[in-house]
């Protein structure tokens, strides 16, 4: 038998790569705000929504300076998922199974967020769920990092 | 009446076709670009023409065998196009055959060849993660929570749909084995021999829910070509001419957001092509005799047969059958090789052999009568393609 997320430090096994920024840096305010636990995501000040995943321009009114990063509430609705199996990483040999909720967050704009669902592996998901963010901070790892997991209501 | 619509219509033909023996991941006994050289040698045998005619490339996937090493090693005195389709997985299979066929329609090139090699053996797998310490931009949204590979990825948008249209784990499975039930009759395929059942499938472990093991591609080593050249000197060469009534790409809006955020995210991301492919080839889904649907799992076939207009999205529990799916006489016959899951994971280009091979007469699970075949390629990826051939011209 494996040994469940409860006994580990995190919720799947250490050794998976951290998240890092693109090579330009677009997404870092992102990372930056896990670290302060605020989910930060792109807001375009003349639109008035949300985008998301991170661009360096407005995909509605294609402004580059009017695109900012505002922070919304860490909560959302399962809007899908998943429970894998099969180790595809070697870290993972010892972590499956383990669930990826697809997370919608409707006071957002309805953007999306992937993470992993807190709990029991084997537990039933229901899509149209509440679920509160969990930030897990990985501060012995070089670089520091924090994902950004949920957790049903 | 003047010509006056822009298309390739009529105009292109598939005129030969070479494959490799196809073997399990890592088997092959000869490297990747060998492999490569003896598919398009027996493409141009087929088609009856001298491999030095050819002076056009067409390859996808990031295919790692250039056009400039195989034209040297043939020896070919010229070419005049070489070309890659954008994006990987099996999303240009369909569209490498695309750009061969505007590049002969075009003039750019008389004689073309579209092909893939792969030998995973050389050069690794598909479905395992990064072995890295950071993973940068639209992977770190993902991969950091054991979303790396491309089942981990593509189930989630499988799972959406099942949701959002009661569709049931039955129906992924007839896709399977109808798949596996062709492949008894193809020697070529890799899973010749290995029957499957509903019992075994139910049985099989879990990849990534809801995946199990037999919606899931293989891996394998091997190459594929395809000779395309001009309607008219297709009629002049060896084979019966597989002509191209359409052949299009395409991707819909912010269909590559990162994270999940495609707005339309329950799609194959075939809905924006279909109207232009069935428009350009002046037929619809009701004229398809054969379809050869690219899975990569079988989830992806699921949504891209409604997307083409096969089935309506809440009727998938019926129409999803393996009587249905079944050669020769099937309401659609599907996969008539056994494709990606049983023949072999050409990354898709056996898919394409096999709806010429409808054409001709020759399939190992021929249908009787086939006026129209079609391939889609490449479901959930961007951008993804689709190929409609037919037995005559118009």
């Amino acid at each position: 038998m494996t040994s469940t997320s409860t006994e580990r430090k995190y919720y799947l096994p250490e050794g998976l790569p951290a998240p890092a920024p693109h090579i330009d840096d677009l997404g870092k305010e992102f990372w930056d705000g896990t670290r302060e636990h605020e989910l930060r995501v792109q807001f375009c000040e003349s639109c008035q929504e949300f985008q998301w995943g991170p661009e360096w321009i407005c995909y509605r009114c294609h402004s580059f300076d009017t695109l900012t990063y505002r922070t919304v509430e860490p909560r959302g609705t399962i809007f899908s998922w998943e429970r894998v199996w099969y180790p595809t990483h070697p870290a993972l040999q010892m972590g499956v199974p383990y669930l990826v909720a697809l997370v919608e967050l409707p006071h957002a704009g309805n953007i999306r967020m992937v993470g992993n669902l807190l709990g029991d592996p084997e537990q039933e998901v229901v899509i149209g769920s509440a679920v509160d963010a969990v930030f897990e901070d990985h501060d012995d790892s070089d670089p520091q990092y924090t994902l950004v997991h949920w957790r049903t209501v | 009446m003047a010509d006056t619509k822009r298309t390739i219509r009529g105009k292109v033909a598939i005129a030969g076709i070479g494959e490799t023996t196809y073997y399990k991941r890592g088997q092959a006994p000869d490297p990747e670009f060998k492999l490569v050289l003896e598919a398009v040698i027996r493409a141009s045998e087929d088609a009856g023409i001298d491999p030095r005619e050819i002076d056009g490339f067409a390859s996808f996937s990031n295919d790692r065998n250039s056009p400039e090493r195989i034209a040297t090693a043939l020896g070919i005195p010229e070419y005049r196009f070489s070309n890659m389709f954008w994006g990987g997985g099996g999303g240009g299979g369909s569209g490498a055959i695309a750009n061969a066929v505007a590049a002969v329609a075009a003039g750019y090139s008389d004689v073309a060849v579209a092909y893939r090699g792969l030998a995973q053996g050389q050069f690794g797998r598909f479905g395992q993660g990064p072995r890295v310490n950071t993973v940068p931009g639209d992977g770190a949204f993902t991969v950091p929570y054991g979303v790396m590979s491309p089942a981990q990825t593509f189930a989630m948008r499988t799972r959406r749909f099942m949701h959002e249209h009661g569709a049931r784990q039955e129906a992924l499975r007839a896709i399977s084995l109808a798949s596996y039930r062709h492949a008894q009759f193809n020697p070529r395929a890799v899973m010749y021999g290995r029957e499957l059942d509903a019992e075994a499938y139910d049985n099989s472990r879990w990849i990534v829910e809801p995946f199990h093991l037999f919606d899931c591609c293989m891996e394998n080593d091997g190459a594929a070509a395809l000779i395309v050249v001009s309607a008219e000197r297709a009629r002049d060469l060896k084979q019966k001419p597989a002509y191209v009534l359409a052949a299009a790409q395409g991707s819909a809006f912010r269909q590559g957001a990162a994270a999940h955020n495609a707005p339309d995210y329950a799609t194959s991301n075939f809905k924006t092509l279909v109207p232009h492919l069935y428009d350009m080839a002046g037929v619809g889904p009701k004229d398809v005799d054969v379809l050869q649907s690219y899975e990569n799992f079988t989830g992806g076939v699921l949504m891209s047969m409604v997307e083409h207009g096969f089935c309506a999205p809440d009727e998938v529990n019926e129409f999803f059958t393996l009587e249905n799916f079944s050669a020769p006489d099937g309401k659609l016959p599907l996969n008539t090789s056994g494709g990606n899951l049983a023949e072999c994971y050409m990354h898709g280009l056996e898919l394409i052999t096999e709806a010429v091979r409808q054409i001709r007469g020759t399939s190992t699970c021929q249908v009787p009568r086939v006026d129209i075949s079609m391939v889609t390629s490449g479901p959930m990826v961007q951008p993804v393609s689709d190929l409609i051939l037919a037995n005559e011209p118009s």
